[in-house]
């Protein structure tokens, strides 16, 4: 136990000196390079217009209040568009992701050598991508419009999902398996009632939260050119239509707001 | 289970129980729900001959990753790839630092109820404000560069972490924090030697992932003006330099793996 003497009595401490001493390296260092950072990025900055800010921000704030509430009339389709491709853009990614979910989980996959990495492989790619870039690169290829924006958030949601599945498939209760095993099942009746039944909840699951979070990116999808209100937000921003934005705004929060609602219900009920 | 049913399943065959037990439920929401996907899918209109043209371009993309540009925009790239990489690691030190008191103060059992509805409030909207639109609204008032990118970045990390920070903390042991306040600790002592301790593996967990996020939504703040790589992987893109393009991508890929593996060694010392 690190101790030290102070007036001949011995008082406890946490750590010893080397300990400490580390601890006060590494702080160090890491003030640093935060300092580093923090002068790159004000290097780059104009900082008139930082002190100018409240002034800006004030004055954004009073063109953009009351919000235009007669628009709402327009953007009865958009907010169709973008519930569709949250929803289109889940499922096909659920799709998917099963499989390759199946592939890369270490008990079920078919060769741990050759299939699995490229399982992963495919996991960390679509997933460390955000759907935006996915939208920009389909719009090239697709050209723009709402079908890009579904195949998008298909494409992001792959990794995600399989990933959280995979995780699944591995924590699994080998006992049951064996047992339906045991019973003279075949490979795919083993899968049908060894492990469907205990990765089922876990799969409601994380549709339901993913579904969630492509209803938030969807809603932003439109400012690349992929359909959804982001579209109208986007144009509004163009022509500094401040009160249509704070329409939209507001529009997009409640859409946000009542699909985490439903998401809480839905895994509450399943789980 | 009563006998009167299980006499009934006596020398029938065994059938899988349906999730829905109900079922004109069942079947209204089979029926619901098909009829939502025929409307969904009616409504998105897809230009085939579009798309067929564009297949070739898309063919000429996936080729690009098997010779990825590094070279000719080298200096763009690295511009952007070390502002990203500068605008995560400020904005991860800021949001963490800013998010500790206010998940202190979300959480119900050491904080009273005036500050918990303040912190709670700042926690929601964080969460409900999408990092884009964040972003765009902090370049229309601080101007275009990393600051912007930074102070988003910033904002949405509070977010995220205050409302898990919290709810580790109302999930704590009350018993070695109440040891602790037993032994005449003050305030502060309390939190540093009896809540601290607690929670100290999952916030460093999940700082750590944070920082991964923060990366991957670093990529496209770019999109909208507020600094980082997305700038140069929007231009690659409307240039149709696929090839430098596919750099950039694998570029991010290779970032996210490194801080995935990074996160996986930190969380594995922790815990």
């Amino acid at each position: 136990m690190p101790v030290f003497e102070q007036d001949g009595a011995q008082v406890w401490r946490r750590r010893t000196s080397g300990q400490n001493l580390v601890r006060w390296f590494g702080w160090l260092v890491g003030v640093a390079v935060f300092l580093f950072c923090w002068q790159r990025i004000s290097e780059a900055t104009t900082w008139f217009f930082v002190w100018d800010a409240p002034r800006i921000a004030g004055d954004i704030w009073t063109r953009a209040t009351p919000p235009r509430w007669e628009y709402i009339a327009q953007l009865g389709r958009p907010i169709w568009d973008t519930l569709n491709i949250a929803t289109l853009g889940t499922l096909i990614a659920l799709c998917l992701a099963v499989p390759v979910a199946f592939l890369a989980a270490s008990n079920t996959t078919p060769s741990r050598l050759f299939i699995r990495p490229v399982a992963l492989l495919i996991i960390v790619s679509t997933r460390s991508i955000n759907s935006l870039i996915w939208a920009l690169l389909l719009i090239a290829i697709i050209g723009p419009g709402v079908f890009a924006g579904v195949i998008a958030i298909a494409i992001r949601s792959i990794g995600f999902c399989a990933k959280l599945l995979y995780e699944a498939i591995e924590e699994i209760d080998q006992s049951q398996v064996e047992a339906i095993t045991a019973t003279g099942a075949s490979r795919l009746q083993v899968m049908a009632y060894g492990i469907v039944p205990q990765i089922l909840p876990a799969f409601a699951g994380i549709a339901v939260f993913r579904w969630d979070i492509n209803i938030r990116e969807s809603t932003v999808l439109g400012l690349v050119g992929a359909g959804g209100i982001g579209l109208q937000l986007s144009s509004s921003l163009n022509v500094l239509a401040w009160p249509q934005v704070s329409l939209i705004l507001i529009v997009i929060l409640v859409a946000v707001v009542i699909s985490e609602w439903v998401s809480a219900k839905v895994r509450g009920a399943i789980i | 289970m009563n006998h009167r049913e299980l006499d009934d399943m006596l020398g029938k065959g065994w059938r899988k129980p349906h999730f829905v037990t109900n079922p004109t439920l069942r079947w209204s929401l089979i029926a619901g729900f098909a009829a939502y996907l025929v409307a969904a899918v009616m409504t998105i209109e897809v230009d085939w001959g579009r798309v067929y043209e564009g297949l070739d371009r898309g063919w000429q993309f996936v080729l690009a990753f098997t010779r990825p540009d590094f070279v000719s925009r080298a200096s763009d790239i690295w511009e952007g790839l070390s502002e990203s990489i500068v605008m995560t690691v400020a904005a991860s030190v800021v949001g963490i630092l800013i998010s500790i008191p206010i998940g202190l103060g979300a959480a119900r059992n050491i904080a009273p109820l005036p500050v918990y509805m303040i912190c709670r409030g700042i926690i929601a909207v964080s969460r409900a404000l999408q990092e884009i639109i964040v972003a765009i609204l902090l370049v229309a008032i601080f101007g275009f560069g990393p600051l912007a990118g930074f102070l988003t970045l910033s904002f949405a990390t509070i977010g995220f972490l205050s409302k898990l920070l919290a709810e580790d903390i109302e999930a704590m042991d009350r018993v070695q924090a109440e040891a602790i306040r037993a032994s005449g600790a003050k305030w502060t002592q309390w939190i540093n030697y009896g809540v601290q301790p607690q929670v100290m593996p999952r916030l460093v967990g999940l700082s750590i992932y944070r920082v991964d996020i923060n990366f991957r939504e670093s990529a496209i703040l770019g999109l909208v003006g507020a600094g980082g790589i997305g700038a140069t992987l929007n231009t690659a893109f409307d240039r149709y330099e696929y090839d430098t393009a596919a750099a950039i991508l694998m570029l991010i890929i290779g970032v996210v793996m490194a801080l995935e593996y990074l996160s996986g060694l930190v969380r594995a010392r922790v815990q």
